[in-house]
This record gives structure tokens, sequence and C-alpha cells, in this order.
């Protein structure tokens, strides 16, 4: 309990603050939260799910809270002007923990996007509904951590049947001129048969030790339809811990696709619970790594009706020290018959360095379903790179190629094509070495 | 142009080429004839540079530059080009990507501009009809789902795409059916300038009926054993090599002799 004790006091001294500067619905899930962190603690790597990342670590150093949230003097609208070529995207940015509100962008009538803060205190029953259900804080340390410490974040909400066509786009930029924590909630509620589309990057805009909590809550309703993406592209002194809780009601689709280009300590941890008949997911992640960077994907999708179709594929490409670490657990329920699952993980370890850990796992207590996971891990291909170079291409090129025909079969799993042609832009500039600093949007330059 | 002085080479430590001396001038073409085994892929490998191999002696000139020191792409730059006789597939990469790279590095090397795209497009749609190739097959990752000879005839677009100047045909002709044999041959012959020299390793007759040798070589146990003309290829065809090889053991009993 070291680790642990300086969050502990500064909720304890401070609560009166954090509970001002926040909305009721969010305060009152605080005392529990509180409770719970204090019984658990961050978990040891004997806990299962945090086997491959040391929470206690990277959480140990005294970084700075803005708990009275003091408006940072920028504004971002000017620092970044972000509209991915012709995609159009309505785009809002959450500088640390902070909500930045811009003029309404045209959104379907009953679409709302705005600080959780906001909406908490406008649509206090429909956030009470939602907060907290599926981020349950007496299972998950950061759930605890996170719901206890948040003040703000965002909200979106997507009445029946409405279907909004322009992405939704997040900038979270982190904005500090001391190392600084921040503690990010999400909060996304698409009704009956709505669709909507959501895109989150990440940025870094100053060379601080970053320490980010994120929880993203998901309701996902009939036959809606939600593709989210996300795109990490901070630093090294960045470390993000981000849960991220999506629930799928009957024929419902979700498309979940996280990119980590540049970074230096990323967890993610996804669950995903089909809870109605004839829910289809699609879970998809690149990681690309080099330095000291680790990256640690934790996904559980949770079968739980008939008729589910999963669908995951990971795909990591190391460099230099950089280590990975991929868990995903399919879980067939008792009575999720006709389930079908397919889980892929594959690796390329670009030096001898390199680490990858995997993990794929199927657990099944149905007697009528289609089910399948596999990883690999592997080096460069020897007798490719000599090809190449014998037809002239250098070997950094062809290594550079044999990378991004890699990483191509995620990018190309993106609907989109003007996000699927900026990622592939992206990616190879990353493995350009090119994205060597983080100096706002590059989804967007 | 290509001069190889007695070249020394092996794998893991194993001797396979024990003396290799070799010269291939302008617009020459050499067939290297040989058992398995008699070290003529090794020689095509030491000489594209796989790293694969260890070169433990001799010396290798290309235009009168010191071949062994270079990298293989810069030996691909100054003109080298190898038909691999396994030809190997890379998912992912497209054929266009790939030869874009290996066509503008060659051309930065030389001091050019990088080709414009449309130009390029223009010069792979060219080339391709020359070995016939399919337009969906240029359009497919390289070499992926091809088949066997559909890969050969891919080497030498490849070959018409970065115009070598020594070209080393390793066993193309294998795996081939008869049209497929003509339609590489053909495509050889008609990209062929006066000043282009090959190296063409093979065991069979036919793929040197179109490609008219100036020199056939018989290598057996790492060395270059016997050279003729192109009537020496017509007579392994009929004859096999072991009368080759019962004349050596001849010779050299007649050498021993005090």
């Amino acid at each position: 309990m070291s680790s642990e004790r300086q969050y502990l006091d500064i909720f304890t001294a401070h609560r009166e603050m954090i509970d001002r500067h926040s909305a009721g619905v969010l305060n009152a899930l605080r005392g529990k939260a509180y409770d719970d962190f204090s019984r658990m603690g961050f978990p040891t790597r004997k806990v299962e799910r945090y086997k491959y990342t040391d929470v206690s670590a990277a959480f140990a150093p005294d970084y700075g809270l803005n708990l009275n949230r003091v408006k940072f003097a920028v504004d971002p609208r000017e620092a970044f002007r972000c509209e991915v070529p012709n995609l159009g995207t309505s785009l809002h940015f959450i500088v640390n923990d902070s909500f930045y509100s811009r003029p309404a962008p045209s959104l379907p009538e009953g679409v709302v996007v705005c600080s959780l803060k906001q909406a908490a205190e406008t649509y206090p029953d429909r956030v009470a509904a939602a907060y907290g259900r599926l981020a349950r804080t007496e299972k998950d340390a950061i759930n605890a951590l996170n719901t206890m410490l948040a003040q703000d974040g965002l909200f979106v909400y997507v009445p029946k049947g409405v279907e909004v066509e322009r992405t939704i786009q997040v900038v979270n930029l982190l904005r500090s001129d001391v190392d600084l924590m921040a503690n990010r909630r999400v909060l996304a509620v698409l009704e009956e048969g709505a669709r909507a589309r959501l895109l989150f990057c990440d940025h870094a805009a100053d060379d601080r030790n970053f320490l980010v909590t994120q929880v993203v809550e998901a309701f996902v309703g009939e036959r809606a339809s939600l593709e989210l993406y996300e795109l990490e592209e901070t630093h090294a002194k960045n470390h993000r811990f981000s849960n991220l809780y999506v629930d799928q009601q009957r024929d419902s689709r979700v498309t979940l696709c996280n990119f980590t280009l540049t970074g230096g300590l990323t967890r993610n941890r996804t669950d995903l619970t089909l809870s109605g008949e004839g829910a289809a997911a699609d879970l998809y992640g690149c990681v690309i790594a080099d330095g000291e960077q680790r990256v640690d994907n934790n996904t559980l999708i949770d079968h739980r009706a008939e008729r589910c179709t999963s669908n995951q594929l990971y795909k990591y490409v190391l460099d230099d020290a950089a280590v990975g670490a991929f868990a995903g657990r399919v879980l067939v329920r008792e009575g999720a018959q006709h389930s079908r699952s397919v889980e892929r993980n594959a690796n390329l370890c670009g030096t001898r360095e390199a680490r990858m850990y995997a993990q794929p796992m199927l657990e099944i207590y149905a007697d009528d379903v289609q089910c399948s996971h596999g990883s690999t891990v592997g080096q460069m291909d020897e007798q490719a790179l000599f090809y190449m170079r014998q037809r002239g291409i250098g070997l950094d090129e062809a290594r550079m190629l044999l990378k991004m025909a890699f990483a191509d079969e995620v990018i190309s799993a993106i609907g989109l094509d003007p996000l699927r042609n900026r990622l592939h832009h992206l990616v190879e500039k990353r493995f350009r070495g090119e994205l060597g600093h983080c100096s706002g949007c590059r989804l967007c330059k | 142009m290509l001069e190889i002085r007695d070249l020394h080479a092996g794998i893991g430590g194993k001797a396979i080429l024990k003396g290799i001396s070799l010269t291939v001038r302008p617009g020459e073409i050499h067939a290297l004839m040989g058992q398995n085994g008699a070290g003529k892929s090794t020689l095509s490998n030491v000489l594209v540079g796989n790293p694969t191999y260890e070169v433990t002696g001799g010396s290798v000139t290309f235009n009168g530059k010191d071949l062994l020191a270079m990298k293989p792409e810069e030996r691909a730059h100054e003109g080298l080009f190898l038909s691999f006789q396994q030809p190997v597939e890379i998912p992912g990469v497209s054929m266009v990507n790939f030869m874009r790279a290996a066509v503008n590095a060659k051309r930065r090397y030389h001091g050019l501009e990088p080709m414009s795209a449309g130009d390029f497009l223009k010069m792979m749609r060219e080339k391709r009809k020359v070995v016939e190739l399919d337009s969906k097959l240029a359009n497919r990752s390289v070499n992926e789902g091809f088949s066997g000879g559909e890969k050969k005839r891919n080497e030498i677009f490849q070959m018409a795409m970065l115009e070598p100047t020594l070209a080393i045909l390793d066993e193309t002709d294998s795996g081939l059916d008869v049209d497929a044999l003509r339609i590489v041959a053909e495509g050889f012959n008609k990209l062929r300038r006066p000043e282009t020299s090959a190296i063409v390793i093979t065991h069979y007759q036919r793929l040197l009926d179109y490609l008219r040798p100036d020199v056939v070589h018989v290598l057996m146990d790492g060395r270059i054993v016997k050279t003729g003309g192109p009537e020496l290829a017509a007579e392994i065809e009929n004859r096999g090599f072991d009368w080759i090889r019962a004349e050596l053991s001849a010779g050299h009993t007649e050498t021993e002799r005090p």
C-alpha cells in the first residue's frame, strides 16, 4: 500500500474541491470507488489480467492533478486545425481531462456530444442510468481510481433510429508545464437503431511525464451500430491506462479499432459483452513500438447470447527493446449457442531484444459453436529481405516494406476510406521514423 | 565485364566453390551446367551477395569494381540481376510498390529523379506485355499465389523493368511447360541489348536452343572442369556428365604419373 496512499490521501484531503468542480451523478459514486480502491489497491502482476504491466510502478511517482479545474492557457482550436482530408469530422477537444466546448457542430436533432460534467447536470437521469454500470469499481482498481477522481470527460448520446453520418472526432490533448495526471471519462449511449462513429486521437503537446486513466463505457442498443477508432500518438513519457467497456444488445454491430503508434507505457483493457442475440463485434489492434515502449492489450469478449459473432485481429511490430503483450480471452457462456468467434494475434519482432507475450484464450461452455484462436510471433523474413535487396531495394526500405505489409492487414480493415488512407500514410511515416515526437494531430496535417 | 578469379566460397563452414575462374565479356552468354550439388546455385548466390554464403577466397570484379565489397542492392544498381531458382513470395507487398521501390532506388543511385507515377505505370504495362504477364498478377502481392510458371515469368518481367547488364538465370527453365519456356526465353531475347550478358544455369538443352550461348562451362565439385562451345551442351544432353568425370580421372592419373 505505498503507491495507493497518495491517491487515497489526495481524495480525502480534496474531496470537497473534486465534487465542487464536477457533477452530482459523478460524485455519487466516489465514496464507493474510494472504498473499493482502498480495499483492492493496485493489482500486482499475480493478477491474471495485469500480468504484463507493473501498475504500481507507473502510479508511484508524484504527478500533479488539476482538481481545481484551472483552465490551461491553450486554445486547442488554434493549435489544431484537425480535419482528416475528405472526412469532415465533428471535432472536439479534451485537454487533459477537461472538455473544451466549441460551437455546436451540425449534428442531427437530438444527438448530444458534450462535456460529461455538463451532461450530468443537464440530463442527470440519462447519465445516472449509464454511468458506472459497466466499469464496475469493485472489479478493477483503475475503474475505482478513475471513478474516485474523474471530474469530466465526454458524453455522446444518439437517440433511437438516428444515424450520425459525420465522424465524431475527439482530440485528447495533454498539455502541462509540470508532470500531470489526467483522469478522463467517456460515456456513449446509442439507442435502438442508432449509428455513430467515434474517433479518439491522443496527443501530448508537452515534453512532460503524463499519467492518464481513461474509462470508456459504451452502450449499444438493439440494431445500433458503433464504430470506435482510437489512435495513440503520444511520447515516451506518457503512461496510458485505458479501460473500455462495451455492452451490445440484440443484432447490434460494433467495430473497435485501436492503433498505438507512439507512446511510453500503454495499457488498453477492452471488455466487450455480447448481451443480445445476433450481436456482432470486430476488434482490431495495431501496435507499432520501438525504443523502450511497452504496450499491453488485454481483451475479454463475453458471448452471453445466441448467434453472436466476434472477430479479433491484433498485430504488433516491435523494434529495439520494445515489449508487447496481448492477452485475449473469449468466453462463450452456457446457452450461447451458434456463437462464432475468431481470435488472431500476429507479431513481428524486428530485433533480438524486442519481447512479445502472447496469450490467446478460449473458454467454451456451449456445445454448438465455431471458435478459433491463435497467435504467432516471428522475425522478418530473411529470404524476402534478400530478394528485395537483389532487386536494388536497400535494407531499411526492404524492412519498411515488410513491416508495412504486415500492418496493412489491420489498416485495410478500416471501412472509412479517408481514415484508412490517412492511417496508411501515418503508419508508413511511423516506420520511416518521421513521427519522432508528437507536435499536434498528425492525423490532420 | 565480369572477372571471377579463383573464387572459393561455402555455407556454414562447408566449402562448395573450390577455385572458380570465369570471364564474361559484354554481350556474351555463358551457360553453366553441372549435376545437382556441383555449386551452380552457390556461384549465382555469391555473385549477388546472398549473406547466407561466405566467400573464403578469390576475387570478383564487375566493370572494374570490386563486386564482393558491395552490398546486394549496390550490385543490383551496378547492373547485376538474378532470376531466382525459387522466387520468394512477399505477402502484402504489391508488385507495383515493389517495382517502384526497386526502379527508383536504382535511379537514385545513378543520380536520377524518381520516376513519375504515370511514366512508371506505362513502363510496367509495356514490359508486362513482353513476357505476357497478366495485369491481374501485376496488381497482386509479389509472387503470392503465383503458379511456378507465373513466378518465372515474373522474374523476367522484373529483369525487363530493371534492365540489367548482366543477368544470371538460375534454372529459370525448371518447372516451366513448353509454351511458358518459349515465352520466357523469347521475352529474354527481346529484352536483350547487344551489350547485355548472361550466365544461364540449366540442366537442359531446351532453354539453350533459344538463348544460344557463346560458351558452355561444366561445373563439378566446385570447379569448372570443362569449357566449350554450344556443342558441349548438346553432348551433355545426349551423354550426361559421367564421361566428363571419367575423362577427368583419366587426366588425373596421367598428371600424377611420374
